[in-house]
Order: structure tokens, then sequence, then C-alpha cells
């Protein structure tokens, strides 16, 4: 059964439409990826489902419960965290204040938290070097492995990345969806945004690609490597 | 020596009423980036609600234990101003959340207009009388003359700043707080319910500047419908000097900026104790812009 269904979502930002009906299905233990260029729709999909805007039109529906009048502080009680585009860490707090934050909704389970917390510090070690460091002061890599390490704290069923690899240097890119990969491997449900076609696609069980806010192609990950459109326009072949 | 000790007890009198009105402009405008021109007022209300009780019939069996009548006096005067603070900030600012920010300022002006003349409507233009509370009592330490009220005062406030300063700093309520003033979205991901921190910020704030009110009620023994203009500049001064939006900024700023007004009364001038301070106000900021405490933490992208 699908852990997420998106059922023709319009958003629209003042008069701009900026998702013209999606569809999308994501099941449990898949990662699944949205593609496609700056303004596609991708990070407004993400924000539709964390309910930090309202859809015009259409449902969400996770777990058989439809989001619409789920607001936007019970999202992640529910099982879907949220690692929003350009990180967004808190800046002038602590490395550990910004993971505590991320369990914040779960924070009378004092053991879950520390068990959760000692797991993030064993897939981010740097993390754990610079607990008591402000999160403003960590390097771009270090503030995308605390927004991801963030939004693991709140132990979540669906896993929503927005650009994981956006600035970052190759290998640590490599670096990070080795661990998205092993983070799928415990059972947790992937939507992953990306720019990066390449490592998304080879990451990915399924993807589809958004441009102008329509689906214009969906599919197996393998499918959308081999696809011809894809391979032009995203992965730069000729 | 002795003359400075004296002004030196008086400005940490005067300061930490200065300090607590300044701790709720800094956590509003941490919050909302709202400068809450109303706040004046709210302290000023302080004032007028502990009148109301103090003279209460009912109130006068109370006092016959002061200390036990004090602390019921300042509870019950925190909770009432804490529900209007609620209540304005439902009234006058909620529906103004996703305007631009000038038309919550304008909103704020008018709350502040709104609330001064109410109260002089039911209480009118003159100066009211406090009762008189435990002023005669005093010790004389080394020379300098220190009052009961004043002690009350200093402690009082130092306990709310304390206790305020570890919410803030050491509990996850504290650090959904802050994490609330730098980004409501991101905030609202972590499951935090921005909206109840901002009415918690609206409770704690005014009934912060609500005890104040009521300190100088008590000290001062008068109390005007305008005063809250009067302290409530001051107090934002405070604000700023300590960078606002930072809450150990404004207890700092207040404390500092009593200091500095009542040794400029003392020693230079008393008509001139605002230009020195606000001289001061303009020196900290041409070589700290964002005021003493004020955060200066680059984002590295």
């Amino acid at each position: 059964m699908a852990l997420l269904v998106i059922e023709d979502l319009y958003v629209n930002y003042g008069h701009i439409a900026a998702l013209k009906g999606i569809n999308l299905q994501v099941a449990e233990g898949e990662i699944v990826t949205l593609l496609g260029a700056n303004g596609a729709g991708k990070s407004t999909t993400l924000r539709a489902i964390s309910s930090l805007i309202k859809p015009k039109q259409g449902r969400i529906i996770f777990r058989g419960q439809d989001l619409q009048r789920v607001p936007a502080h019970d999202i992640v009680r529910i099982g879907i965290a949220h690692a929003p585009e350009g990180r967004r860490v808190f800046a002038t707090l602590s490395v550990a204040e910004n993971l505590l934050l991320g369990g914040y909704w779960r924070r009378r389970d004092r053991r879950g938290i520390q068990e959760t917390l000692s797991k993030v510090y064993e897939f981010f070690p740097r993390l754990a070097e610079r607990r008591h460091q402000l999160a403003g002061t960590l390097s771009g890599g270090e503030q995308q492995m605390l927004a991801i390490g963030r939004a693991l704290m709140a132990d979540p069923k669906l896993l929503m990345l927005d650009e994981p690899s956006l600035g970052l240097a190759p290998l640590l890119v490599q670096n990070i969806f080795r661990v998205i990969r092993e983070i799928n491997q415990l059972g947790v449900t992937v939507l992953l945004v990306e720019q990066n076609v390449r490592a998304a696609l080879r990451l990915a069980d399924r993807g589809s690609v958004l441009e102008t806010g329509r689906v214009v192609l969906s599919g197996t990950a393998k499918e959308l490597a081999q696809d011809e459109r894809v391979r032009k326009s995203y992965l730069g072949e000729q | 020596m002795q003359e400075f000790l004296q002004q030196l007890v008086n400005g940490l009198t005067m300061g930490s009423v200065y300090a607590l009105v300044a701790l709720g402009y800094t956590m509003v405008y941490g919050i909302l980036k709202l400068i809450n021109f109303a706040h004046g007022e709210l302290f000023m209300l302080g004032g007028f609600f502990g009148l109301t009780w103090l003279t209460a019939s009912a109130f006068s069996g109370l006092l016959k234990s002061p200390l036990l009548g004090l602390l019921v006096l300042f509870l019950l005067v925190m909770a009432m101003v804490a529900v209007i603070g609620v209540l304005l900030d439902r009234v006058a600012y909620k529906p103004l959340r996703r305007s631009p920010r000038l038309t919550a300022v304008v909103s704020a002006l008018g709350a502040s207009i709104f609330l001064q003349n109410a109260v002089m409507l039911v209480f009118g233009s003159g100066y009211l009388v406090f009762p008189d509370v435990a002023r005669d009592i005093y010790w004389m330490v080394g020379g300098v003359k220190i009052t009961l009220m004043r002690v009350i005062i200093f402690l009082v406030a130092v306990c709310f700043m304390v206790g305020l300063y570890l919410l803030v700093q050491k509990t996850q309520l504290g650090a959904a707080m802050r994490a609330a003033s730098l980004d409501h979205d991101t905030s609202r991901l972590m499951g935090i319910d921005v909206d109840k921190i901002i009415m918690l910020v609206f409770v704690i704030g005014p009934a912060l500047g609500a005890a104040a009110g009521l300190m100088v009620g008590l000290y001062y023994r008068q109390i005007n419908f305008a005063m809250g203009w009067t302290y409530g500049i001051r107090a934002f001064t405070a604000a700023i000097m300590g960078g606002i939006g930072n809450i150990p900024g404004a207890m700092i700023g207040g404390l500092l900026l009593g200091i500095i007004e009542t040794l400029g009364a003392g020693y230079i001038s008393a008509t001139w104790k605002d230009a020195i301070s606000f001289a001061i106000l303009i020196f900290i900021l041409i070589w700290r812009p964002t005021g003493l405490l004020g955060e200066r933490v680059a984002d590295k992208v």
C-alpha cells in the first residue's frame, strides 16, 4: 500500500501557479526522487506535504490520513520529517540543541531521544565532535549533515530531503548519499528532491520529473536513466 | 565614595525596573520583529491594577502580613496584565501577521493610545497616590541608606531575570523559543507550535512589565496614565543598548541605563540625565551597531 499519495495537487503563490495538478505515489520502504530544474515545483511539493503552504486544490494522503486539516507543527508527529531547502539550521543554537529540537515532538521520550541521538552521531561523527559548537559556525557540508540528522531525530516514517547535495564537494555528496541509503535500509521511506540527477537516479528506486508545475515523466530509476529526454536535458548527454 | 555607593544603589533599583520592562520589548521583537509600542502601557496597567487591589478592602487583611500580601499582589497583577497582553496580541497584532511590518507598528501605536486613554477615562488624568507600604523600613550600611522597598525591587527583579534566563537557555521549551525567533517555518517542521510560543511571549513580557509598573507605584507612590511613555522609552532604549532581541542584553542594558542615569543626575546635572543617557546610547551604537550583546553570527553558505 502506498505510504503517501498525492492527487491532483494545485498550489498557487499569489496569482502564480506553482503546481498544476501533481500526482505522485510513494510506497513504504522506497526511495523516490523528484527531479527537475529550478522553479519546477519540487520544493513547493515538499512544502505542501509539510502543510507549510495550503494547496488550492487536490489531496495529500499519508497513511490513509488526509493532511489538509493537519497544521504544520503536527506533520512531524504523524511521521513526516522534512530537511528543508538551504539546510535552515538554527544558527545561534548549538549542534546538540539543533538535534534535540528535531526530536522536540517526542521530547518526553528521553530514552528514545538518546538512542536516536547516538545513532545520528554514528552516521555523522563530525556532528558528535562539534556538538557544543554553534550551528552557524559549521561548514556547508556539516550543516547539511546537521539538517539531515535533525530530521532523523524525529524518528520519521517518511524522510523528505530537499537538495541535500547542493553546494557540496563531490566526495561529501557521495558520503551523504551513502548515509541516505543506510537510513533507507533501516526502514525509513525517503522522498528526495535533487538537481544532481545522476547521483539521485543511482540511489532511488523510482522518480518523477517535474517541469513548470507538472509531472512530465515517471518511472523506475533505471527507466529514467535510459530515457532520451532525461539523458539530454538532465544528464547532459548528446 | 559614600555618595557614589548611594547613587549606585539607587541606579540598580531604577535599572531593575528598566530591565524588566526592556525584556518585554526584546522578547516580542525577537519573535515577531515588531516593536510593541503598547508595552509601556502594559507596564502602566501594572501600577493601576496594583493600586486598585491595594485600596480594595478585601486586601487590607492580607497586608497585615506584608510579605505574603505583596506576593499575592504581584501574582494577581501580573496575571491580569498577562491576560491583557494576550488579548492585545489577538486583537491588534495577530490579524496582521502576514501584513507588512509597518502595518503592525501602526497598530501597536494605536493600541498604545487606546490603552492610555482607556485608563485616563477610568482613573482620571491626575496623579494617583499609592498607600505607604513599608517605605520607612531601611538599613544604614556604611552610611548608605538601603530601604526595604529597594531591596524587594532588586531581589524580585533578579529572581525574575534568573528564572527567565534559565527557562530560555536551559530548557527544551527555551530552545524552542529561541528557534522560533530565528525561523518560524523551520520551527514548525520540528513540531514547535509557533503560535503557542508567541502567546507565551505575550504572557511573560507583559507579566514582567506589570511587575515593574507595580514596583514603581510601590516605590515612588504615585502613578499616572502617561507613565507608560516615560518609562517605556527608557526601557526601549535599554533593550537597544543591550541588543534588541537578545534577552541577557535587555537585562544588562536595563541595569546599565539605570546606573548611568542616576550617576549622570547625581554628578553632572539632573536636568541633563536624559541627554547623558542618550549620548551614551549613541556612543554604544557607534561602537557596536547591534548593541552590546547583539548577535553577529556569520552564516556560512
